[in-house]
């Protein structure tokens, strides 16, 4: 992991890490992940997986250096121009492409499988 | 004369003296694309029947003595992550291999109203998620100046496209530096707008509160051209700003320059500084004042950056359900294992692994380390750009820490390749105007400078850049 980070970050890390096993994850919670974003992986993605998100969380953990908290209100961008909470008709033309694009139909709605 | 070697108001100049039709430009780019494509791949979708259609359009208008727009007949590609009614839009995607486009993107529809003639859809990273377009499931573009490189990306297609005069000019789209870094890896010029100065109507969304759509072309003068007719506010973005471009400004001579420190340290390639360090001077004695200034949070945007885009598009791509349009795949009867079939292998590997470190950032456990943090860092970042531009008026950096790298020599680790964004995701999270520049070359390998500027003064970086294009060729 270390000798892909810029040389400016390595100067500073390398103290960090000389003594720090990289933290992976386990192949439990790659799986759990997999199925929150709705991704079938094989068991040769989920290996990968396992080890490409260890390293980048590892490097996410720069940030737990940051100093100086933000109040999480003033996040919020202040909205000058929300719009009209209005729906607008969309062309025939376009409505019928929408509907054709869609990989099961019956006439005008989209067909989907059983939920339950 | 080399038609297509001409810039945007030489090829409008021709067509109102008559040199030439737009029928025969448009012919002269599709032989050129014809010619070249082959080994440069930039291109996923040639429309060279509606490319014709639309130039004798043009054609038509002329002969009519009616006045036509400064775009009029100008053939250009379009990356294809942005609609183009009745043209397939892939995002360089499986999932989408097959989707045609239902309407016009609002960038498309202005240029249509101008008299566009497109002569295709150029590769990207699949989902603009990428700094090279290797991630594209369809093709390896290649960059013009060298084959076994990388064009950069994810606007690696149309920054290609320009380069080898496939094109006279290119839209692209940036989330974290994907006009930049390519513009700059290609040498060519390209412009990341202000967030909200372009309409993001119709662009596939990756990062919502990141991306924008912006012009990457051959000059500075191209570029203005073109970001002039696809600025403005727009009814379907609600993020886009009132806003309208114009060509104003101080004079050049006065403005101040900030260099920041934290950009010039280990880490970026000597020879790539050197040029960099040069044009700095080469300004300096031309009268613009240069002061080093310092963004102390710098270098925490990275993973503020692969944090907030990944948790972005994860909530984003979930629209790509196997259902409403795309790829469908199940063999089971319900309706999840339609969801996980279909995106399991609808998504190539890049896609997976930024859906999964978003989904795992956003989680409940994380969200606080990783996603909230990721917010604050941006907000200290914005601020950090606030302060220095009460000293400066435009900020000048490398747009990559070196020119462009070897086919194949990032892909096996993600991070190695995240990192060449590290100049240019800043600019994103603060929503800031920033160009590419050449500005020099490195064995035949183009570097690029980038130019911030404070947030629509985009007026301030295309003049000065048009400056400093004068004084580096």
């Amino acid at each position: 992991m270390l000798r892909f980070l810029p040389r400016l970050w390595q100067e500073k890390k390398k103290g960090e890490y000389q003594n720090k096993k990289l933290y992976m994850i386990g192949k439990e919670e790659v799986v759990k992940i997999a199925k929150l974003s709705r991704l079938e992986l094989t068991e040769e993605e989920i290996k990968n997986m396992q080890k490409d998100l260890s390293g980048v969380l590892d490097y996410f953990n720069t940030l737990k250096k940051v100093k100086g908290k933000v109040k999480t209100s003033d996040l919020i961008k202040k909205e000058e121009s929300l719009r009209k909470d209005q729906a607008k008709p969309q062309l025939d033309s376009v409505v019928k492409k929408l509907i054709e694009a869609a990989p099961d139909k019956k006439e005008n709605h989209l067909k989907v499988k059983a939920v339950f | 004369m080399e038609i297509n070697k001409l810039t945007i108001s030489k090829i409008h100049q021709g067509l109102l003296e008559k040199d030439f039709s737009a029928l025969e430009i448009a012919k002269e780019y599709l032989e050129q694309i014809d010619k070249k494509d082959k080994s440069i791949s930039a291109f996923l979708t040639v429309a060279g029947d509606s490319a014709i259609f639309q130039a004798k359009q043009v054609d038509k208008l002329i002969s009519e003595g009616k006045s036509i727009p400064a775009l009029a007949g100008v053939p250009c590609a379009i990356k294809d992550n942005i609609l183009v009614e009745g043209i397939k839009c892939t995002a360089g995607s499986k999932i989408l291999e097959s989707y045609s486009a239902p309407y016009d993107a609002t960038v498309i529809r202005k240029l249509k109203d101008e008299g566009v003639v497109i002569l295709g859809k150029t590769n990207l990273d699949e989902f603009a998620m990428g700094g090279s377009t290797e991630n594209s499931a369809f093709k390896l573009t290649r960059n013009p100046a060298d084959f076994n490189r990388v064009p950069g990306g994810s606007s690696g297609g149309s920054a290609a496209a320009v380069a080898a005069n496939e094109c006279c000019y290119a839209l692209g789209s940036d989330t974290g530096g994907s006009i930049r870094q390519p513009a700059s890896f290609c040498g060519i010029v390209g412009l990341k707008p202000t967030y909200g100065a372009v309409s993001r109507y119709g662009l596939i969304a990756f990062a919502s509160s990141l991306d924008q759509i912006g012009p990457m072309a051959k000059t500075v003068q191209d570029v203005e051209t073109v970001f002039n007719a696809i600025s403005g506010k727009d009814e379907l973005d609600s993020t886009s700003a009132d806003y309208r471009y114009q060509n104003i400004g101080s004079d050049v001579k006065g403005l101040k320059i900030g260099i920041p420190k934290e950009y010039f340290v280990k880490g970026i390639d000597k020879e790539v500084e050197k040029v960099i360090k040069e044009t700095i001077k080469k300004i300096e004695k031309q009268g613009l004042k240069i002061e080093e200034i310092s963004l102390p949070h710098t270098e925490y945007a990275l993973a503020a950056y692969y944090i907030l885009a990944t948790s972005e598009a994860s909530a984003n791509l979930a629209r790509y359900d196997g259902i409403k349009y795309g790829l469908s795949k199940s063999k089971k009867d319900n309706i999840l294992d339609v969801y996980l079939e279909s995106r399991g292998r609808g998504f190539g590997p890049e896609v997976k692994r930024r859906i999964m470190l978003g989904t795992y950032s956003l989680s409940s456990g994380y969200y606080d380390a990783y996603y909230l943090k990721a917010q604050e860092v941006r907000s200290l970042i914005k601020d950090d750009f606030e302060k220095a531009f009460k000293k400066v008026d435009l900020i000048f950096t490398p747009v990559s820490p070196t020119t462009a790298f070897k086919i194949g020599e990032k892909t096996k680790d993600p991070l190695s390749m995240y990192l060449s964004d590290i100049y240019t995701v800043s600019v994103n999270l603060a929503g800031l105007p920033a160009i590419s520049l050449p500005c020099g070359k490195i064995n035949e390998l183009s570097v690029g400078l980038q130019i911030i500027g404070k947030p629509f003064e985009e007026n301030t970086v295309l003049k000065t850049a048009s400056f400093i294009e004068n004084l580096v060729i």
